[in-house]
């Protein structure tokens, strides 16, 4: 077990055998406290120097790095990329997120079997590489502004789809996202929930995926924080990069507009 | 440029068709919609108008169930266990194990549950808040049965209600029910001391 790890769970006994007074202290300030601890050593920073790596190394049948990928901002530039995701990109003539567009560089640049990738369970295989990239990609904008281009129609088709899928009942329970995530000062448990349909929660919520998840001891990327959501809202399974999942993106990323993102943030 | 309502469902209902498939218990007929939660779905968090709200209520009103053997009032502290699990109906989940209310999750309960959430208003001395002292008596029937109402299908008295349908979805058994609804009503339950 490495240090970070000793020390994430040294902290959450903390919290856990803390006496009922302490108990009462708000969650989000247990948490705050907690992330204080581990200010100086999130896990996420072991995936995104990973993901560096990986994002330079040349893999693949093509044998080519991803250095030539084109994240929104030009072939190359990761800096800025992700605070403008999820976008339309003209070659594939979709509205891609993060991981969407990663399975087409690493289709078009790598040669790699990316319906299989998109296939794999999430922590396995290619997965997991994915997970270091996000970190990585993510981390470059760290503490920049979320800004997504919506003057493309098909980003403006795909941010009111989001819209409309948010507030979408379904399942035995009758849960949509909204259920969870459209009022403010909520929990479940004692687990806060973000507002995610406006600011400053979108930019709280949206704004820290992918994220070391410390009771997963593992990072999430967007698809598998999404992918949990949908278990949880008793809905069938979302395909990896699916439409629903792009177009909630665009919503929670458009609701995020001037918000910061911290990502890859460390979560409970 | 700015797409018409038209473009956006058609996109909305292509998107769905396309984005999800069965896993485990968890299959596609989930995603067809009955009439409370397409008004509810359409109506994104605002409230539905008057007449469609009160013919959506009507409707789920006449599936509420009553045991045929006239008992309401199980054990509350059979019904504690089933308000703490969260438990069933998630892909990762067995289809045959008991599904919990995952009543905490939302509402605070018994005083001693700390971990409780908010999404719903505190249950907390629900039945003695009401007066209820007996909850087999004739007064107290008017309460018992709105309640036993409420955990069968909440749409019955607000369409766009956030909670569950345990009765009618299939959720909760008519016993667990009966367990919760002592949890709630019961004067010698922790919720009403």
């Amino acid at each position: 077990m490495n240090n970070h790890l000793t020390w994430a769970l040294l902290g959450l006994t903390a919290l856990l055998i803390s006496p009922v007074a302490s108990a009462q202290k708000t969650t989000a300030e247990g948490i705050a406290e907690y992330r204080a601890m581990l200010a100086d050593g999130n896990p996420a920073e072991l995936y995104e120097a990973k993901g560096e790596a990986l994002w330079k190394q040349a893999r693949g049948p093509k044998n080519a790095s991803l250095e030539k990928c084109d994240l929104g901002k030009g072939a190359g530039v990761v800096k800025g990329a992700f605070v403008e995701l999820p976008r339309f990109f003209k070659d594939t003539q979709r509205v891609q997120d993060l991981e969407s567009r990663l399975l087409t560089c690493m289709d078009v640049q790598q040669g790699l079997d990316v319906v299989e990738i998109a296939k794999t369970r999430f922590g396995a295989g290619e997965q997991k590489n994915i997970e270091s990239l996000v970190a990585y990609i993510s981390g470059e904008s760290r503490g920049m502004k979320f800004n997504l281009p919506q003057a493309h129609a098909q980003e403006k088709l795909m941010y009111e789809v989001g819209k409309k899928v948010f507030y979408l009942r379904a399942g035995p329970m009758d849960f949509s996202c909204a259920s969870c995530h459209s009022e403010d000062n909520k929990r479940i448990r004692l687990q806060d929930l973000p507002n995610l349909t406006k600011q400053p929660g979108a930019s709280v919520g949206f704004g820290s995926w992918p994220a070391y998840r410390v009771s997963a001891g593992d990072l999430w990327s967007m698809q598998r924080r999404l992918n949990d959501c949908y278990r949880q809202q008793r809905f069938p399974y979302p395909g990896y990069a699916s439409d629903v999942t792009v177009a909630l993106g665009v919503y929670m990323g458009v609701a995020s507009k001037g918000g910061v993102s911290t990502a890859p943030a460390l979560k409970r | 440029m700015t797409p018409t309502a038209q473009d956006i469902d058609l996109a909305t209902s292509q998107a769905m068709k396309s984005s999800f498939r069965d896993q485990g218990n968890a299959k596609l007929d989930r995603l067809t919609l009955d009439a409370s939660n397409q008004a509810c779905s359409e109506s994104e968090g605002a409230a539905l108008e008057d007449k469609l709200g009160k013919a959506i209520e009507e409707a789920n009103l006449k599936t509420v169930k009553f045991p045929a053997d006239g008992k309401l009032i199980g054990n509350w502290a059979e019904g504690e266990r089933v308000a703490q699990s969260g438990r069933g109906l998630t892909w990762t989940d067995s289809a045959t194990a008991a599904n919990g209310g995952s009543c905490y999750n939302c509402h605070q309960i018994s005083k001693t549950e700390l971990s409780y959430g908010s999404i719903g208003p505190s249950l907390y001395n629900y039945g003695k808040l009401r007066g209820v002292t007996d909850p087999t008596a004739v007064a107290s029937k008017p309460i018992v049965d709105y309640t036993w109402g409420k955990l069968w299908n909440s749409k019955a008295y607000n369409a766009c209600s956030g909670m569950p349908r345990f009765g009618h979805a299939n959720i909760l058994t008519e016993q667990q029910i009966k367990d919760v609804m002592a949890l709630l009503l019961d004067p010698k339950s922790p919720v009403n001391q």
